[in-house]
């Protein structure tokens, strides 16, 4: 892998960061929506969406942003995945936006009927936008085919490929273990010893999805593995994603749920460093034409264009985290259930 | 079916679910400034509760903007690929812009709005409904940012032929305040205002009708007075300003919106009337010459007439003057019943006029419908272009998609906007019914 730090490298590795913010943060909400039937009790449930409740909507920002960005710095890329995964894009909206009004509608009426139809509608919505999400990335890692222009000539079963199925299984994996994590931190008494139990349940269930799709990887999808092979320090990037699954159970047994959680994070954003490593220059491959890929150059706007954002970014960014940080902390805490709650 | 129709037909659709709602967050966003802002001045109670029971309204209705706004970035993407590939190195940095300046702004300070009664401050709180009502108007400029440039493309040049040709950024200052950017913005900032403001109305009339929540209804009524003055007033202005700008940059809309055909003639003003688009001729109710006197102040001065393009390059023309006229009279409507709730607020009467309070239970409907009829005039007034000038919708659609894919989401559209409305009226109902807490019972203590 030939490494230089241009505009294109940067905002390659800028989408990354939004798309990695995105997965830290709704990440833990679409996973405490996965994980949201397992409750069973009206109080437990509200419990649940409180934990969510004031940050959700900030955290699904990310997925806007990285899609405006993805627009504006590789609109070629933008428009060949939106619109080549079409039908996977709309049952996405359509979990996103159940999930929204679910989350919103849900503790509006007491009539048990509405709630449940309402926890439902979340959990499932929660769980299908997860999968779509992976599925889409396993489709980019293994290949869609595309004409010389950069189109998408395959349909909606071309996406239905075992091994991006398989990456969305072990995206639901990784939501539902970062969901669980981020609610013992915000939970206490006898639901969060429950929900201890859920950690180490979630967390076997993402290490089997995490071996299985990383043998599927190397064997079936050799190229994902090329620039590390390449450049063999950087394996450090897959080491550091075992050592910080590895730490969650331990951090959890310890009673420190903060750390634990940042664990998760951490192996959150190695997991991507290594798709962005796998892909690197190319955005979306072509498979079987392979010399048909959108790559960080023929997909890329002006570098004008592409100098303006870095502009914008750079006065946006340290705004957003800031402001972020700070909501964050105002809601630190256990949950408790008052007057402003759902 | 066609897939360009099709495609079109789902814009048209999801675009003018969603601007339902951002015009009341907007408008309401205002009110709430000034509400919690009186509060904290005052410190009278009664403010307090005003804004906690709008906040809730502001919540659910915030919420279904987002869920819906969601959908229009897609769509971009998904059905309208080669326009994202045209326009992706000058569009697309208003909608990232929009992300990250006005978006996370919005919905992360909404959380304190809404969750933050007891986390924060007062002082703190209402900073955030300051954050949140700015987050709201900022949002809107970078989309109509957006649009305008698709209207009036400025500070850019072509690069490449064929399907390969795309617009370039030259001068971002130039595609920010492209021609129409600033009358657009005004206007689409007072239609909010007024969506807020006769909302408010409506719903403090409604009290007043059934004799609750006086002293509440009464309160915010006055507000919503003053804006619903200010901004229909306002609105005659910038629509004349936008009307003018539209003449010179877009002048086969302008032609569209008033019927002319003739390619260079003086030309009047309708206030009604109806095109029949094969004979060229429009008829109705004209003022003589009134056209020419509003964009060259001169009754005599020639406009340009829809003749004078090529027969594949005019926008649907009875369509576009119907929705334009529609909106026009609206507008003028909105005035009348503004000033007539000022005039009726002097001479005391505005809290007890039972049918002038019934027309204003129902005037709420009447912004929501200008700003629709407002949008679509404009953009089917642009057809046949996706980017005026530039780029045919036609040659806009996604190419790797067909028919079959649009009618599936179309139809899903449909079914879930039909839940959704249902369920929003029917939860704002239920909100309205049950009213503001702890005014009823601490009336007197308050009135005193």
């Amino acid at each position: 892998m030939n490494f230089a730090l241009d505009l294109n490298s940067v905002w390659f590795i800028l989408i990354g960061i939004l798309f990695a913010g995105y997965a830290m943060l709704d990440g833990f909400d679409l996973g405490t929506g996965a994980l949201h039937l397992f409750t069973k009790t009206d109080q437990d449930r509200r419990i649940m969406l409180n934990a969510i409740g004031p940050v959700w909507d900030g955290n699904e920002v990310w997925l806007v942003t990285g899609g405006g960005a993805l627009f504006a710095a590789f609109p070629e890329v933008y428009a060949t995945s939106f619109s080549g995964f079409y039908i996977a894009m709309m049952l996405l909206l359509v979990g996103l936006i159940f999930r929204a009004v679910a989350i919103d509608f849900r503790s509006k009426q007491e009539m048990k009927w509405w709630r449940q139809l309402w926890d439902v509608s979340f959990s499932v919505s929660s769980i299908l936008s997860s999968l779509l999400i992976g599925v889409a990335l396993g489709n980019i890692a293994w290949g869609i085919p595309l004409d010389a222009r950069g189109e998408f000539i395959g349909n909606f079963f071309t996406l239905l490929n075992p091994y991006a199925i398989m990456v969305g299984i072990t995206t639901v994996a990784l939501f539902m273990m970062h969901g669980a994590i981020y609610l013992v931190m915000k939970t206490e008494g006898e639901l969060q010893s429950r929900i201890r139990g859920w950690v180490n349940n979630t967390i076997v269930f993402f290490i089997i999805c995490y071996v299985t799709t990383t043998m599927a990887t190397l064997l079936y999808v050799p190229h994902m593995s090329a620039n590390i092979k390449a450049n063999p320090w950087l394996f450090v990037v897959p080491l550091l994603n075992m050592l910080a699954v590895a730490n969650i159970p331990r951090e959890i047994h310890h009673g420190r749920e903060f750390r634990a959680f940042l664990s998760s994070c951490a192996s959150m954003i190695a997991l991507l460093a290594l798709f962005g490593i796998g892909m690197y220059p190319n955005l979306i491959l072509s498979n079987p034409e392979v010399a048909n890929s959108l790559n960080i150059y023929n997909a890329a706007s002006s570098d004008k264009t592409l100098g303006i954002m870095l502009i914008i970014a750079a006065l946006g960014m340290p705004m957003v985290i800031a402001y972020t940080t700070s909501i964050y902390w105002i809601f630190r805490g256990k949950v408790k259930l008052d007057s402003t709650s759902y | 079916m066609d897939l360009e129709l099709l495609s079109r037909v789902q814009f048209g659709l999801t675009v003018g679910f969603h601007y339902l709602f951002p015009p009341l967050s907007i408008g309401l966003g205002l009110f709430l400034v000034i509400m919690e802002g009186t509060y904290l001045k005052t410190k009278n109670e009664l403010y307090h509760s005003m804004t906690r029971f709008w906040v809730k309204i502001f919540g659910l209705i915030f919420a279904l903007g987002v869920a819906t706004g969601i959908v229009m970035e897609f769509q971009f993407g998904t059905n309208w690929a080669t326009y994202s590939r045209y326009v992706g190195d000058v569009f697309g940095s208003a909608l990232a812009a929009e992300g990250i300046f006005a978006f996370f702004l919005e919905s992360g300070f909404l959380a304190i709005l809404l969750f933050g009664w007891d986390k924060v401050s007062k002082r703190m709180h209402f900073i955030a409904t300051v954050l949140v009502a700015f987050g709201a108007h900022f949002s809107a400029i970078w989309i109509v940012v957006a649009n305008s440039w698709q209207q009036t493309p400025a500070g850019h040049h072509i690069v490449g032929t064929g399907d390969t040709a795309r617009a370039e950024i030259l001068d971002f200052w130039q595609v920010l305040f492209n021609p129409s950017f600033l009358d657009r913005i005004s206007h689409v900032f007072m239609g909010c205002w007024q969506a807020g403001a006769f909302f408010v109305l409506s719903v403090s009339a409604f009290y007043l009708l059934r004799n609750k929540h006086r002293e509440f209804a009464k309160a915010s009524m006055k507000i919503a007075v003053v804006i619903a003055v200010v901004s229909s007033l306002l609105q005659l202005v910038t629509g004349h300003s936008s009307a003018h700008t539209v003449a010179r940059t877009q002048p086969a809309k302008l032609a569209a919106y008033e019927g002319h055909f003739p390619a260079e003639a003086p030309a009047g003003l309708y206030l009604f009337g109806w095109v029949d688009e094969e004979n060229q001729k429009t008829t109705g109710f004209e003022i003589p010459g009134f056209l020419s006197f509003l964009v060259h102040w001169d009754s005599e001065a020639p406009v340009t007439g829809l003749n004078a393009f090529a027969e594949e390059d005019r926008p649907p023309v009875n369509i576009v003057f119907q929705s334009y006229h529609l909106m026009v009279a609206i507008g003028m409507l909105l005035i009348l019943i503004s000033l007539m709730a000022a005039v009726k607020w002097k001479l005391g009467s505005l809290f007890t006029t039972r049918w002038f309070l019934t027309v204003l239970v129902f005037s709420v409907l009447l912004p929501q419908l200008a700003n629709q009829l407002g949008w679509f005039s404009a953009e089917v007034g642009r057809q046949p272009w996706a980017v005026y000038g530039l780029l045919r919708t036609e040659d806009a659609v996604s190419v790797s998609i067909g028919a079959g894919h649009v009618i599936f989401s179309l139809i899903l559209f449909m079914l879930i906007y039909t839940l959704l409305f249902a369920l929003f009226i029917y939860l704002l109902n239920e909100k309205i019914q049950k009213g503001p807490e702890g005014i009823e019972t601490s009336e007197g203590k308050l009135a005193a």
